[in-house]
């Protein structure tokens, strides 16, 4: 798992079944001194992320599947989580910005 | 999963009779600038590409469960036609010309209504190809 951005929405309206309603999103993965340096993966939600949050992503094929409980589902990036706040050596490194806005409900 | 552009098709008559009856597609793996990130590779198709079309694609695996078939062997497979996806900058812009659900991309493509033709127009847009 890494930490990564989420840059924005992908919308892909000609796809695998197994896409069908599901949120896509493209994210960046995270150094720790919070630079964006990729790459750039297209990750399934499971949080309700939106632009701008820094979440954990998941990218391993058998794990991705266990957690969409299909055996079968073509996916390996899963965003999992939600990052509040990463701590490093007592100091916070990377931390979300509060919302204006709250988190819509947990998506499927 | 990543993006990529369809740059070309592969015509391979004699294969792996396993790879019976599947498109293969050129396939340029992308980053999210749509700059070309890593080398070209050969991929299979269930969403209907055609050149030149922003594609979600996975590696692996999952290239093979992507596949209506079991087994294909193959480790890269087109599994979505992009319609939308945020830049870098986090502009929204539209990526290739929608298509209906399911439409061939043999079909030809509509023409660009008057609309489309005066967004090309911005000053951001690549200029226009002749035809």
């Amino acid at each position: 798992m890494y930490l990564a951005r989420v840059l924005g929405a992908v919308v892909t309206p000609v796809q695998h079944p197994f896409f069908d309603g599901r949120t896509l999103l493209l994210v960046r993965r995270l150094d720790l001194d919070g630079a964006e340096r990729g790459p750039d993966r297209v990750a399934v939600d499971r949080v309700g992320a939106g632009e701008g949050d820094l979440v954990l992503v998941l990218e391993e094929g058998n794990s991705a599947r266990q957690i969409v409980d299909d055996g079968k589902a073509p996916l390996r990036s899963v965003v999992v989580g939600f990052v509040d706040e990463v701590e490093v050596d007592g100091r916070i490194a990377l931390a979300n910005e509060p919302r204006v806005t709250p988190r819509p409900e947990r998506s499927r | 999963m990543r993006l990529g552009r369809i740059v070309g098709r592969v015509v391979a008559t004699v294969r792996a009779k396993d790879l019976d009856g599947e498109k293969l597609l050129l396939l340029q793996p992308l980053d999210a600038r749509r700059e070309p990130a890593g080398a070209t590779l050969v991929a299979c198709d269930v969403a209907q590409s055609g050149l030149g079309d922003l594609v979600l694609w996975v590696g692996g695996r999952e290239a093979a469960l992507a596949l209506p078939r079991s087994f294909v062997p193959v480790d890269a497979t087109v599994v979505g036609h992009v319609e939308q996806a945020p830049d870098v900058s986090g502009r929204e812009e539209m990526a290739t010309a929608p298509r209906p659900r399911n439409a061939p991309a043999s079909e030809p493509r509509a023409k660009r209504s008057a609309e489309q033709d005066a967004k090309r127009s911005l000053p951001r847009a690549p200029p226009k190809r002749k035809r």
